[in-house]
């Protein structure tokens, strides 16, 4: 496209201000000058060949300008680390994600040390795999723990994508460490994942209708009448957590992971943070 | 520090009001309406909210914010309907700014990183987070505490960080809840003059229980007690609506003792 530049006469009478040009000009040339940069250049050459008071002025500001600028407190570089890890959890999570990750060493210890303090002999890893994510996600999403909850929930982000993605962050925490444990005392990890993964969703689920801290409570409960308290009473691994129990806690996650995709809209109210 | 003015803020508006509610009612535990049948409309400028305590300003204000939703009635925000889901909820969220009664605050964050954080959850262009969050920073007079952890900050202060927060997306729509708690006079003053630049292209709702904080910075008055609409109008017709018999120090507080003197005859003096 072939564009048509201002005339010399018409910049420089425009530099040297005035009733020299026409309003009309005036404004055909400040509507050219926004979108061309050639006549711009010719324009800053101008104001120092046309109007020297002008040029001078504009050279004291700056010289009186310049100390100042460089007194100000440039903004620092961002800490990258920080930034990418706020994406992903809280800070109020963090303490707890120490928690869970010491719980399972310390069990880890107990059971190569072989101290059992009362709890049958099936693997400690078991007992407690399915509980340690849903503790993370109450955390990441409670109002007692999260002090910037109600902030959270009104942000164009909150809602299911944010929900995952800190719910992504705690099981890729508490995962490795079970991994390692579960590895260490033979335990084939689809035991205790395919638990641990059904309880987390049906937490998420759960909180869509009561508030997430409720829900992990009751899930709590509801583990400790399903996995703990038999193997306290009989000393075995119970039924729950044996290989035939598999499929009911697919079955869960599936229907865990449904209720959450169709209330999702819940998780930007603050009713979920209870 | 200016910002570019991009497409958006010049497009023509096809809304009349940035707030509409018609009969809105918002539920509150199990039982009680907070508002309970409230028609309002409010264009551009600041907007007093006043009412006792207990009034329902806080779950107005929610409800505003798009955290409650309504029971009955219709809500309509920036010409959308509050209530939508999806890709339009978020552009509209996009657009509020909201500062909570209790505002909660990561400690060991430094002033710009809780503004940046709250940017990302705002979905700032990731470009523009760096100018935005220290335009916001500036706004609220906090530049030379930008760096500082948010525990060693004032009561005042955070505060500060509070409206700082809620301007960095640049709303169309400022909802600030009790946001003069904790403010001494002199930031008071320089509050009130935020809110009358605020006010020039912001629809501002600002709840307070404090008379004088509406005198001085809001162009309307909405009184708002037991759930519904008590009086909307400037502050000097509130001062009118009152008359030497009323109880209050300032003509605006003897208004709004007249407003809310059958509301207090039902229950009693407090």
């Amino acid at each position: 496209m072939s564009v048509e530049h201002a005339s010399t006469r018409i910049v420089d009478a425009y530099a040297r201000g005035g009733e020299e040009l026409a309003a009309d000009e005036v404004w055909a040339l400040e509507a050219h000058l926004e979108t061309c940069g050639a006549c711009r250049e010719r324009l800053s050459a101008a104001v120092t060949s046309e109007a020297p008071a002008l040029a001078s002025l504009v050279g004291t500001v700056w010289s009186e300008l310049e100390p100042h600028l460089a007194a100000t407190v440039p903004v620092p570089p961002r800490r990258r680390w920080s930034a990418a890890l706020t994406a992903w959890l809280t800070p109020v999570m963090v303490p707890w994600l120490a928690t869970a990750v010491s719980v399972t060493l310390i069990a880890l210890l107990l059971e190569v040390t072989g101290v059992r303090p009362g709890l049958g002999n099936g693997p400690l890893v078991l007992l407690f795999a399915p509980l340690l994510p849903v503790c993370g996600v109450a955390a990441s999403w409670s109002r007692g723990l999260d002090p910037a909850y109600e902030l959270t929930a009104s942000a164009p982000r909150a809602g299911l994508p944010l929900v995952l993605r800190r719910t992504a962050a705690v099981l890729g925490v508490v995962i490795p460490p079970l991994l390692v444990g579960s590895w260490a005392t033979g335990v084939s990890a689809g035991q205790w994942l395919l638990p641990a993964l059904a309880f987390t969703s049906a937490a998420l689920a759960l909180g869509t209708v009561v508030g997430v801290t409720r829900a992990c409570a009751a899930l709590a409960v509801v583990w400790a009448a399903v996995v703990l308290a038999p193997t306290l009473a009989t000393g075995r691994t119970t039924f729950a957590l044996q290989p035939d129990g598999m499929p009911v806690w697919g079955l869960l996650l599936a229907l865990g992971a449904g209720v959450v995709a169709v209330r999702k809209d819940a998780y930007s109210l603050l009713g979920t943070h209870r | 520090m200016m910002r570019a003015v991009g497409a958006a803020d010049i497009a023509p508006r096809t809304y009349a009001w940035e707030i509409r509610a018609g009969g809105l009612k918002v539920r509150v535990g199990a039982k009680r309406m907070a508002v309970d049948g409230l028609d309002l409309s409010l264009g551009t400028g600041v907007h007093g909210l006043l009412g006792p305590n207990g009034a329902g300003k806080t779950t107005l204000i929610r409800a505003l914010a798009t955290v409650l939703r309504p029971a009955a009635g219709s809500l309509e925000l920036l010409g959308e309907p509050a209530g939508g889901t999806g890709e339009a909820h978020r552009a509209l969220r996009r657009r509020i700014g909201y500062l909570p009664q209790e505002f909660g605050y990561y400690k060991r964050f430094t002033v710009r990183e809780f503004v940046e954080y709250m940017a990302w959850l705002k979905e700032v262009p990731k470009a523009d987070v760096p100018a935005a969050v220290q335009r916001a920073v500036e706004r609220v007079g906090l530049a030379d505490r930008a760096e500082d952890r948010m525990k060693t900050l004032s009561g005042g202060m955070v505060r500060r960080v509070g409206i700082a927060q809620a301007i960095v997306n640049d709303p169309a729509i400022l909802l600030l809840d009790e946001p003069t708690a904790g403010l001494d006079p002199a930031q008071r003053l320089r509050f009130r003059e935020l809110l009358q630049e605020l006010g020039a292209d912001t629809c501002v709702v600002v709840s307070t229980h404090l008379v004088e904080d509406v005198a001085a910075a809001c162009t309307d008055v909405v009184l708002f007690a037991e759930g519904r609409l008590r009086f909307q109008g400037t502050p000097d017709d509130l001062a009118a609506a009152g008359g030497p018999e009323h109880v209050g120090d300032s003509p605006l507080e003897r208004g709004y003792s007249a407003l809310l003197l059958d509301s207090a005859q039902e229950r009693g003096t407090w």
